[in-house]
């Protein structure tokens, strides 16, 4: 292990939380928000970089393994995008005076803070620091969901607060009892919470001990994913706090949940005697997939509406990787992808648009390709994505989803294609009245950055039209890796 | 094998009255009376770590044991008490569901995680086993308590509660690794959750604390 290998790992962390110091100091707009694109980047690129090191060998805290290299570069990646649409986003709340500066400095810290909780949850090769990285990330979050101070959003802050505690402590709780089931035969103190010893040890821990560990860990991770019933607190987060807030949860934050599910699933699945984790993530996610999309229906408030469509993908997600087998895992690992790019992509629109309207009420928002035509047809193209039309990225992975499932478990195959098509007719219908028809509302010009989300939209164009072969020789690595 | 027996008594008393305090908490029905059951909670808690620590020979535990005390028993009641006198909301807790149901339920889930926990755990040793099955029954207490208040104050003191049989499980988890870093995490936690309740008040948002108030507000503004 040489310093030369270790420095980009360490990047990844130092960057955000030294840049988070910095910013919570620096007045000035435009020094900071221009900083913390920089430190985004900067971040993003020693992501990057990790794929060309030689690795770390896996030591007590620090990890890098195939698995979370795909975490970490998506994670930066879109929090780079997203520090770009912030800065034009904020500008606007600024003027708007819904922000003052004192609340900016705040806000830039606690975004990179959050950052650094993300990537330290990545690269935790102990599962407790993990658990105290979630925290981290969830903690920031909170915080700049309340960030506007109105009722709605101190009550939506309040909700995810309490929800998002719970989840933590359960999450504890199972963390606590898989030490006490690694305990006799890793030893005691430090080495019993390291994974790579964990799950070489796996096969002779107590299944009975791991079975219970995996319920609370199911629960505590999976209110942070936002499965159903345990949502309560996604849909309000997203609807109340900053745009850019609403990106990183649904791009982000919920892949950290899953991250963290995925590295337990992986540790049951060497023991023989544990039960399988599959049928019980299959459940949720289908649970939560037709759930969500009959609650699509019914939504007025635009950025509600994508926090539900966002438990209904995350549904699909967990579906895919509960199914499990090296093509469904890869379906779901590519779907997650898709997932982020698109979702913060419409929500990198949907921000733009409702400063422009002064709403988010759907129904005071028409014909936006006709008053705004780039944000309009790139709000249509997101959309037209996450409703799962070809030849966008999400198809394809909603594709191998279906195909999978249909060859294995056609009746469940058949849940799932109910699922995803109650979901398409709900997205299609807010679609025509958002971005089609007479115009309504405002139709001032907009002062949007368009590059962030064309980045996005044209990534999720080429998945869906050709995906790189050693980008699919990566991503079936991995999904052997998960079982 | 003397000692090793009144090692264990003594911290299964510790144990046990944590949960008695627990169902203290239930039958609450005022802010201050709850608040002081938290701290008497707090102080049980700082003795089981402490003796946690000694049996165990972890000294680092001592740590956790004085946050627990100094933070948890003193700190926090305190400034709850001073918020609470402040807001004025001294009077009744609204209950959601009645004290009667609310123990019964309480009964419920602590033979559920007897049943559950000793069953699981049949392998370990006694001492580890027992006090998981006590801290989940304080965890899911302290869910309890979350559940059934309405009002933000107590819920913040079911929370704490809850996390309290935490610390309880992972002090009891012998040389789990990060149990002092995990309490100062949570002692973070709680603190800024405390001086947000404070700073919603003094920024005068809301008329009161009580989460149903806030409910108008949310959601599908139709």
């Amino acid at each position: 292990m040489t310093m030369a290998s270790l420095d980009p790992v360490a990047a990844v962390l130092l960057v955000p939380i030294l840049s988070a110091a910095l910013l919570a100091v620096l007045p000035g707009y435009r020094l900071t928000a221009r900083l913390n694109v920089v430190a985004s980047m900067l971040t993003f690129v020693s992501a990057l970089s990790l794929f060309v090191i030689e690795r770390p060998q896996p030591g007590p805290y620090v990890l890098v393994d195939d698995l979370n290299i795909v975490f970490i570069v998506l994670n930066t990646f879109v929090g780079f995008t997203t520090s770009i649409f912030s800065a034009s986003y904020i500008a606007h709340e600024l003027e708007a005076g819904r922000l003052t500066p004192v609340y900016l400095r705040f806000y830039h810290a606690m975004y990179q803070t959050m950052m650094f909780g993300m990537n330290l949850a990545f690269v935790s090769n102990n599962i407790g620091l993990m658990w105290v990285a979630v925290e981290i990330a969830t903690l920031t979050t909170v915080l700049m969901v309340g960030i506007y101070r109105t009722h709605a959003a101190l009550e939506a802050a309040w909700k995810y607060f309490i929800l998002g505690s719970v989840g933590i402590a359960f999450a504890l709780f199972g963390t606590i009892l898989v030490y006490m089931a690694a305990r006799p035969i890793v030893g005691e103190g430090q080495d019993g919470m390291i994974w790579t010893l964990l799950i070489q040890n796996a096969a002779a821990f107590d299944p009975a001990l791991l079975n219970v560990a995996f319920i609370f860990l199911f629960l505590g991770y999976g209110t942070k994913v936002g499965l159903a019933p345990l949502h309560a607190w996604l849909p309000d987060a997203h609807a109340e706090g900053p745009t850019p807030i609403s990106a990183v949860l649904s791009g982000l934050l919920l892949n950290v949940a899953l991250y963290a599910l995925l590295r337990f699933k992986i540790l049951l699945a060497v023991n023989p005697h544990a039960i399988a984790p599959g049928p019980l993530m299959v459940t949720m996610g289908l649970v939560s997939l037709i759930f969500a999309a009959f609650m699509l229906y019914r939504r007025r408030d635009i950025k509600r509406l994508f926090a539900y469509s966002s438990i209904e993908h995350m549904g699909i997600i967990v579906f895919a990787f509960g199914m499990g087998g090296p093509l469904a895992n890869f379906a779901g690992l590519l779907h997650m992808v898709m997932h982020s790019l698109t979702k913060s992509a419409i929500f990198y629109a949907v921000g733009h648009i409702s400063q422009i309207k002064g709403t988010q009420r759907i129904n005071r928002i028409r014909g936006l390709t006709v008053t705004h035509p780039a944000l309009g047809w790139g709000f249509v193209v997101g959309v037209v994505a996450i409703a799962g039309l070809p030849p966008l990225g999400i198809f394809m992975s909603e594709f191998l989803i279906v195909s999978s499932t249909f060859a294995r478990q056609p009746l469940l195959a058949v849940a799932l294609v109910f699922g995803l098509l109650l979901a398409f007719g709900a997205l299609t219908l807010r679609l025509t009245s958002v971005a089609f028809g007479e115009p309504r509302g405002s139709k001032a010009s907009a002062e949007a950055s368009y590059v962030p989300m064309l980045a996005h939209l044209a990534l999720v164009l080429c998945a869906g039209t050709y995906l790189p072969a050693p980008l699919v020789v990566w991503f079936q690595h991995v999904a052997r890796l998960l079982g | 094998m003397q000692m090793h027996s009144l090692a264990f008594d003594i911290s299964h008393t510790l144990a046990g009255g944590l949960v008695l305090i627990s169902f203290m908490m239930l039958y609450q029905d005022r802010l201050y009376s709850l608040l002081n059951v938290f701290a008497l909670h707090a102080v049980v808690l700082a003795l089981s770590v402490a003796w946690q620590a000694y049996i165990q020979d972890a000294p680092h535990l001592y740590i956790t044991a004085v946050i627990a005390l100094v933070f948890k028993a003193i700190v926090i009641p305190v400034a709850l008490h001073r918020i609470v006198k402040q807001l004025g909301i001294h009077r009744d807790i609204e209950s959601a569901v009645s004290i009667g149901l609310t123990m019964l339920a309480g009964m419920a889930l602590v033979a559920l995680s007897m049943v559950l926990m000793l069953r699981v755990t049949a392998d370990a040793d006694p001492l580890a086993r027992e006090d998981l099955a006590f801290a989940l029954s304080v965890v899911l207490l302290g869910l309890l308590v979350m559940v059934t208040r309405r009002n933000a104050v107590s819920q913040v003191v079911g929370f704490m509660s809850l996390e309290n049989g935490l610390v309880l499980a992972a002090t009891g988890a012998k040389g789990m690794p990060l149990v002092v870093e995990i309490s100062v995490a949570f002692s973070i936690l709680i603190a800024f959750i405390v001086i947000g309740i404070f700073l919603f008040r003094i920024r005068e948002r809301f008329d009161s604390v009580d989460v149903s108030a806030l409910d108008d507000y949310r959601g599908e503004r139709r």
